[in-house]
């Protein structure tokens, strides 16, 4: 009756999972959606006489793969997010096509076939429990194999060294170097390198800009990538609007013009 | 309770994933989806254990479970190294072998 | 008559083991050095023709040496074949084994007995003569080395023609001298009409060897060699068919090379040579290759009356076309090729008489050479001094002003239409009385040619040198240089006594052959000096009917329209365009409608395959589209249909 009402309440759960994550245009909803179903379908394992596997499920699946994914997922891009737009063409109804023919297929056989009403069980096969009989199992009819995944997963994870490793072609410049560099070819007004956010700022955050000695806001000082998500804080927050009494003390002989150059020159790699 | 439930939701499972796999272009999804694939296929091999008092298929699930870890590993390599080299992470536009 | 004759020559040839009758010794002393006679125009060909231009400045000295060094041993070797004993004259050198494939070996090696001696002689002798004509004839020709090149090939080629004791050897020369003629009419060959000569004596040489081949296969089969010795020992032995096919086979090949009936139609296309090519090859002595084959095959053809019989028909034949070619001919290379022709044919025919005849058929040619080579060269020298014009109706009067060309010119003249004392006398004479002595027939047929010859030498005589002078005044000929006149007056006055001399001075050629061709004696139907009035009238009326025509009037500059016969000598008798209608025309066809099927049926199967297969895969080639999700539809598709096929092989 338990198993019941698990199934019932947990098998929805694991196809709104499967349909998250193919109708998901964010990977990362996705991979939280797979997730779903996988521990959906780790409670089912455990329902079915296997907690071992259901532990793995979830400590080796839900744990480590996905998170895997996640990673990688944040490497290419968080945000990044597809359109759905298909661009070749008939493969829709290619695709719809086939996962029909399989959906019938599979149907057809799962009615036709002769299964029991009622499970076995496996209490017979396990008499000492769930884990033992798997160690058994593994370490003896399956040794053999065990060991074959073994050097596989070895293999996989040198392959997965060599494949994301990067020769370094070019000789990477020191930090001397770049100074040099930035004296000699760069513009004078970079020659001390570009400002570091939150200097002289209200906020000491890498989205807040730098304020110049003269007090205005520099762009440069903001990470490029902040800028491009918009993550950034606008510069004219930051601006020093004049009071009367400035522009009557500014009179004197200071303007109020900004630092050029900086701003829109700001394309140069940071030290 | 029929473990052919068990059954059906597997079949479910095993379409959406296969539906993924066609029609995403982003290589993580449809990784993600072929996950997906394999995890049904994993429980139609517990269900069928538990169905025939076979540990045997619980044993086989084990092993899919440890071969899709290494091929997790080796296919989000290959994926990195793809979306260094063309900025892109769409299967379509590794689309140069071909005649 | 002509079986006793064959059964008699048999019987003598039989005797000896050889084709003559005499037993060949192998050489020594001096006659092991036979083959110099062959190294030294072959080294000089040598050192012309891959000398480069190092060798132009000297190069006609060094041809002239290496012919006329072969000449003089010639003759040292001729004085020592003196002094042996009349039947112990053949010696054979043994060089190196050639060949040796099982049961079938070939050994080069070389057979010099009197037949070879007689051709040696004319060959080095006029050819060392031609040689020494040329330097002043291709003086201003810058190519000048070369040409003496190709004449020392020329010249060691038909030595080893001459000498060779196996047919395959003789097949050597005999495509070497082939190979010397073909590269000498084209040797202008900036000229297409030489070009297209070249080519046409070349293809029908072809044809020619085809017959050589045949006969070499056949003497092969029958008797497993081809060795003189050996198959002429064997002849009697076999079938009087395999005998008479190789005689036949043999004819062929002598056609071939002798420009006779039917093969005839390059002879009169090579005068686009050079005109000391012309005396050399194609009338001295390649041309006569085809008798001396003829002759030297004796023991064959006397076992053979039937392939005898073609001979003389053959010679017959083109005696009568070529006389009649060289009647209506207005160049005067091409009337003396005609001539040419014409004189094999006497050859051929005396050649196809027995042993009665083949002694006169080399009398002849000898003669022949002495006197063709002598009108060929002044028609070299009458062309050198009319800036290399040939038509003779723009000649007339030229006896003024080229006085030693005109005399030489005459001398052989007279020996070619056979005024007694003179060398052609004799030796047609002695051809007429053969055929006589053989049939009516054919013997009127060589007394009907006798007059047309005379007929058509008057006629080029005076067209030549007597008449109303038809050339340009602001440019009048002149009389060639000591260095071409010098041989010309050699060969005419072997053109004058050479006949006398064969025949009574010293050694009579007739018994000087006998040991190699046999002897016969004939019975005339008439008495001798009858037929000899008979010959002697025939010549002086051909005579009397071209001053008729060509001295007591005026010849006419622009030519004539003329009678039928005429039309159809000018033509070469039609010959090439029989050859045109029967055998290009159809061939063309034949390879047309070839080419057609080749192109339509086997390449249009075979294209047509490739374009099926190339536009399919070009179909086919849409579905791989690199598109990794394509492929996984596929592929999904692919298990679905594994799956259900699976089931559907185990349900019930």
């Amino acid at each position: 009756m338990g198993e019941t009402a698990l199934f019932w309440i947990m098998a929805p759960i694991a196809v709104l999972g499967a349909l998250g994550l193919v109708f998901a245009r964010k990977a990362v909803h996705g991979a939280l959606s797979l997730a779903l179903t996988m521990i959906s379908l780790a409670l089912f394992y455990i329902a079915q006489e296997a907690p071992f596997l259901g532990v793995v499920q979830i400590v080796v699946y839900t744990g480590a793969i996905m998170m895997l994914f996640l990673f990688v997922i944040m490497l290419v891009g968080v945000d990044s997010s597809d359109s759905r737009v298909e661009t070749i063409r008939g493969q829709r109804a290619a695709a719809t096509l086939a996962v029909l023919g399989v959906i019938v297929l599979l149907t057809g056989v799962t009615v036709r076939a002769t299964l029991p009403s009622e499970p076995t069980g496996l209490a017979q096969a396990t008499p000492d429990g769930n884990v033992p009989a798997i160690a058994d199992a593994i370490f003896g009819t399956y040794v053999w194999a065990f060991e074959v995944v073994a050097a596989l997963l070895i293999t996989a994870a040198v392959g997965a060294m060599t494949l994301t490793h990067r020769e370094r072609l070019f000789h990477r410049p020191t930090q001397k170097e770049l100074s040099i560099k930035r004296f000699t070819e760069g513009p004078p007004g970079e020659a001390a390198g570009l400002p570091v956010p939150g200097v002289y700022a209200r906020h000491n955050a890498v989205d807040t800009p730098a304020l110049l000695p003269d007090g205005t806001p520099s762009e440069a000082s903001i990470n490029r990538v902040l800028v491009a998500r918009g993550a950034a804080r606008s510069t004219e927050e930051f601006r020093h609007h004049p009071t009367p009494a400035d522009i009557e003390a500014g009179a004197e002989g200071e303007t109020d013009e900004p630092v050029g150059g900086d701003d829109d020159t700001n394309g140069g790699e940071r030290a | 309770m029929n473990p052919t439930n068990y059954l059906v939701l597997s079949i479910i499972l095993f379409s959406i994933g296969a539906a993924g796999v066609l029609v995403r272009r982003n290589a993580l999804i449809a990784f993600m989806s072929v996950e997906l694939m394999l995890n049904a296929a994993n429980l139609s091999f517990v269900t069928f254990a538990r169905m025939h008092g076979n540990l045997d298929g619980q044993i086989v699930a084990f092993f899919v479970m440890v071969v899709a870890a290494a091929e997790v590993v080796v296919g989000l390599a290959i994926i990195v190294t793809i979306f260094r080299t063309r900025r892109s992470a769409s299967v379509d536009d590794a689309s140069l072998l071909k005649l | 008559m002509t079986s006793t004759l064959s059964a008699l020559a048999t019987a003598v040839a039989t005797e000896g083991g050889h084709g003559g009758g005499q037993a060949v010794v192998s050489a020594t002393g001096v006659f092991d050095l036979t083959w110099l006679l062959i190294a030294f125009p072959l080294l000089g060909a040598a050192i012309l023709l891959l000398g480069g231009r190092r060798t132009d400045r000297v190069g006609h000295l060094i041809g002239c040496g290496a012919s006329i060094a072969s000449f003089v041993m010639g003759l040292v070797l001729f004085f020592a074949m003196l002094g042996e004993p009349s039947d112990g004259r053949a010696f054979t050198v043994q060089l190196w084994e050639y060949v040796n494939a099982g049961g079938y070996s070939v050994d080069v090696s070389l057979l010099l007995d009197q037949l070879s001696m007689a051709f040696v002689l004319l060959i080095t002798g006029v050819g060392s003569l031609i040689h020494v004509y040329s330097i002043g004839y291709m003086e201003h020709d810058e190519r000048r080395r070369r040409f003496f090149g190709y004449l020392n090939l020329f010249v060691a080629a038909m030595l080893l023609l001459v000498l060779a004791s196996d047919y395959l050897v003789l097949f050597i020369g005999w495509e070497g001298v082939g190979l010397a003629s073909y590269l000498l009419i084209g040797f202008w060959q900036h000229k297409n009409s030489a070009a297209v000569a070249a080519k046409k004596a070349f293809v029908v040489n072809r044809v020619g060897d085809m017959g050589m081949v045949l006969a070499m296969a056949s003497m092969i089969t029958v008797f497993g060699s081809t060795a003189f010795d050996v198959v002429f020992a064997s002849a009697e032995g076999a079938s009087t068919g395999w005998v008479t096919v190789i005689g036949l086979f043999l004819l062929l090949g002598a056609c071939g090379k002798s420009a006779q009936f039917p093969l005839q139609s390059w002879l009169l296309d090579a005068m686009e040579g050079p005109t000391p090519v012309s005396a050399l090859i194609h009338a001295a002595t390649m041309v006569t290759a085809g008798v001396y084959l003829i002759v030297r095959s004796a023991a064959i053809y006397d076992l053979a009356p039937d392939a005898r019989t073609a001979v003389v028909v053959v010679g017959a034949i083109t005696l009568l076309m070529g006389a009649i070619i060289g009647c209506a001919k207005d160049d005067i290379k091409k009337a003396l090729a005609g001539s040419t022709m014409s004189q094999i044919g006497y050859m051929t025919l005396a050649a196809g008489l027995g042993p009665a005849g083949y002694a006169f058929a080399i009398f002849h040619l000898l003669t022949h050479g002495f006197f063709k080579a002598n009108m060929f060269l002044g028609a070299g020298s009458v062309m050198h001094g009319m800036h290399d014009e040939v038509n003779m109706r723009r000649y007339g009067g030229l006896r003024i002003m080229m006085p030693v060309t005109f005399i030489t010119f005459a001398m052989g003249y007279l020996a070619i239409i056979g005024i007694p004392p003179f060398a052609g006398y004799f030796s047609k004479d002695k051809i007429i009385e053969a055929a006589f002595a053989d049939n009516w027939v054919v013997g009127l047929a060589t007394l009907l040619g006798a007059g047309i010859t005379a007929f058509y030498m008057t006629r080029l005589m005076l067209m030549t040198f007597f008449g109303n002078r038809r050339w340009q005044h602001s440019d009048p000929p002149h009389e060639s240089p000591p260095v071409m006149t010098v041989p010309l007056i050699v060969l005419a006055v072997l053109s004058v006594i050479g006949g006398f001399g064969l025949l009574y001075l010293g050694a009579d050629i007739v018994d000087w052959l006998a040991p190699v061709t046999g002897e016969a004696h004939h019975d005339l139907p008439m008495p001798l000096w009858l037929l000899i009035t008979i010959t002697l009238a025939t010549v002086v009326a051909g005579v009397a009917v071209a001053w008729a025509m060509y001295g007591h009037r005026a010849v006419r500059e622009d030519v004539p329209a003329g009678n039928p016969l005429t039309v159809a000598a000018r033509n070469d008798l039609y010959g090439d365009a029989f050859n045109e209608a029967v055998f290009m025309r159809p061939g063309q066809y034949l390879t047309r409608s070839l080419v057609y099927f080749e192109n339509r049926g086997v390449d249009g199967a075979v294209v047509g395959t490739a374009t099926a297969v190339g536009g399919l895969s070009a179909r086919l080639r849409r579905w791989q589209t690199g598109f990794v999700r394509s492929y996984a539809a596929t592929m999904l598709g692919g298990v679905g249909v594994v799956v259900l096929a699976m089931l559907l092989v185990r349900l019930p």
